[in-house]
């Protein structure tokens, strides 16, 4: 009787727990959805309630440039959506040449004896923790001496170097979980060793490669700090720096339906991410932490 | 590849011979992989930082480049003496304290949550991982916008609290701004947290814990000298990750308030003197301050858990 009980206290506990971690992640995406649906009136009037009065699909005609625009606001959307283009580039150039880098390094760590492992781990640690900042100032003269000051390189360079010791790890933890000796197996069967690498290790590799491209992805994404400091137009700025950038012309009045709107936009490819590979991107975060 | 079938194969007399010309060519190709990470690492940390040592030793304004003076260790001088400089830091230090003590708990029981529920586990990894995944800037934004006075939720919603009003200006002072900024730190970060204590949880043994019970162990009893102690490992990378990171707090400062109202962090203050007052000299002796507490940081949290971070993660 009393197991019962405790049993049933647990699965309305849990029941309790699944509710509260729904509504902690998703109630401030949900907030910055509706506020995307008020237009600039309403907002300009304070609008304290949780859903617009008016259901408005200006911000994202305004926004993504589409339909009439909202006089003044011609220009939002071609720096949001040049800002949206360097975004995915840069993102997508980190992460290919960071991960390609990092599967090089991750190989030898898992596979290999070499002298400076350790000091390889211990580097990568120690950039993992190192305080971005600080080199805004000497990355910012050395950039603009070498012109790649507000260039793609000039964002792609120090992008990789950030999540080099997130993708070195996650790749290497995955890659000392392979059954390498497959590979001689699949030799003694008669495969050549083009064969046995193709066939045999890159299917049980790739979804670690993989894995560590989305976390990359994810930096790249999301970094803010250089990405003002080394931008200083559209061509280079990224979504981040370009969404502090919105303020529109009253300083005490946010545009806060187009704020709201381009953050929708920019969220959307990480929520498609996210729902395809929540289990490979959970197993990446935890893997490169916590085991071996 | 080949070479691993090769000395498998090979005759065990000549094996000695073999495995030191083998293992000397491990090594060299070992070394060879690594370089070109290690290379791309090292040219935007490490030359950086010694030019911003360098720097930090001269008087540079970037608007007055011809003025450049050797000062010695005046900048630092000024640094340390500046009332300022020690607000930020005590600032970005209540930060790093409260947010990862917040977390650690919510987080645990996020944790807890995840690794007894046995229905919907893709969605609730999908929903935890939204948070995660989006751009810090974006959490800002939503989270000023729900504390705006008059555009914002949280004063309707929470009027019934003894301290807050309809109009209650978060942003208006300093501490309630303080409370917006951690708000929005915490809700983007706590899942990260969870994610890593529930990979520790999941390591803890089942029969070690039915034991306890059997024994007679209460729920707390068994959470405090059972679980914890187990986890031990997950919960220093995890409190090692986030206490610096959030040392570093700066899109959500910068996006909330700009450093008014006295909310400046460390991170803020650098940026600020470098980027736009272009005083070269200072902010690198800022730099390099900050360089020096994350690594002292670093090194009091790996003493306090005494647990050696590379044994953790098997890389011993």
């Amino acid at each position: 009787m009393a197991a019962t009980a405790g049993a049933t206290r647990t699965k309305v506990g849990t029941w309790i727990g699944f509710i509260v971690i729904l509504v902690w992640c998703l109630l401030p995406v949900v907030w910055i959805l509706s506020l995307s649906f008020k237009g600039p009136g309403e907002t300009a009037a304070g609008s304290p309630q949780f859903l617009p009065k008016d259901w408005t699909l200006q911000n994202y005609r305004d926004i993504l440039g589409f339909g009439t625009v909202t006089p003044g606001q011609e220009s939002t959307h071609k720096d949001f959506l040049d800002a949206l283009r360097n975004s995915f580039g840069i993102a997508a150039i980190a992460t290919v040449l960071s991960v390609i880098f990092a599967t090089l390094a991750a190989y030898a760590i898992a596979r290999l004896d070499f002298k400076g492992k350790r000091l390889v781990l211990s580097l990568a640690l120690a950039i993992a923790m190192f305080p971005v900042v600080a080199l805004v100032g000497p990355l910012f003269d050395l950039w603009r001496t070498l012109g790649l000051f507000n260039t793609w390189p000039g964002l792609i360079i120090p992008y990789m170097s950030f999540t080099l010791p997130l993708a070195i790890w996650t790749l290497s933890a995955f890659f000392r979980e392979i059954p390498w000796e497959m590979e001689q197996a699949a030799q003694v069967d008669g495969a050549t060793s083009w064969q046995a690498f193709r066939k045999v290790i890159v299917p049980l590799a790739a979804p670690g490669v993989f894995t560590a491209a989305i976390l990359t992805f994810f930096f790249a994404w999301n970094e803010f700090v250089l990405a003002i400091s080394l931008t200083s137009t559209t061509s280079s700025r990224t979504v981040p720096a370009q969404l502090s950038f919105f303020v529109g012309p009253d300083p005490f009045n946010p545009p806060y339906g187009l704020l709201a709107t381009a953050s929708v936009v920019v969220t959307v490819p990480i929520i498609i991410i996210v729902l395809l590979f929540q289990r490979k991107i959970v197993a990446g975060l935890t893997s490169g932490a916590v085991k071996g | 590849m080949s070479t691993t079938i090769a000395t498998a194969a090979a005759p065990a007399g000549k094996k000695r011979a073999k495995m030191t010309d083998r293992s000397r060519a491990e090594n060299r190709l070992g070394q060879r992989l690594v370089l070109p990470a290690v290379i791309v690492m090292l040219v935007v940390t490490a030359w950086p930082m010694i030019q911003a040592l360098y720097l930090s030793l001269f008087r540079y304004r970037l608007t007055t480049p011809d003025d450049k003076e050797f000062v010695g260790l005046s900048n630092y001088g000024t640094v340390l003496t500046d009332s300022l400089f020690w607000q930020d830091t005590l600032n970005t230090v209540i930060i790093m304290v409260v947010t990862v003590a917040v977390e650690l708990v919510i987080g645990f029981a996020f944790a807890m949550v995840m690794h007894r529920i046995v229905f919907a586990r893709g969605a609730i990894r999908t929903s935890i991982l939204i948070p995660y995944g989006i751009i810090t800037v974006v959490s800002a934004y939503a989270w000023q916008f729900a504390f705006s006075l008059n555009n914002g939720w949280v004063n309707s919603w929470f009027e019934w609290l003894p301290w807050i009003t309809a109009d209650t200006n978060w942003f208006g002072s300093h501490w309630p701004a303080m409370f917006a900024i951690m708000v929005s730190e915490i809700w983007k970060t706590t899942p990260f947290m969870a994610l890593l204590l529930l990979a520790g949880l999941s390591q803890v043994s089942e029969d070690m814990i039915e034991a306890a019970k059997v024994d007679g162990a209460t729920w707390w009893q068994r959470l405090w000298k059972v679980i914890i102690p187990n986890m031990r490992a997950a919960i220093m990378v995890a409190v090692l990750f986030r206490a610096l990171d959030a040392f570093r707090i700066f899109d959500n400062i910068y996006v909330m308030t700009r450093g008014a109202q006295d909310t400046e962090s460390s991170s803020f203050l650098t940026y600020r003197q470098v980027i736009q007052q272009f005083q070269l000299g200072l902010g690198s002796a800022l730099s390099v301050l900050l360089f020096l507490t994350v690594l002292l940081l670093a090194w009091l949290i790996v003493k306090t858990f005494r647990v050696d971070l590379a044994q953790a993660r098997g890389e011993a």
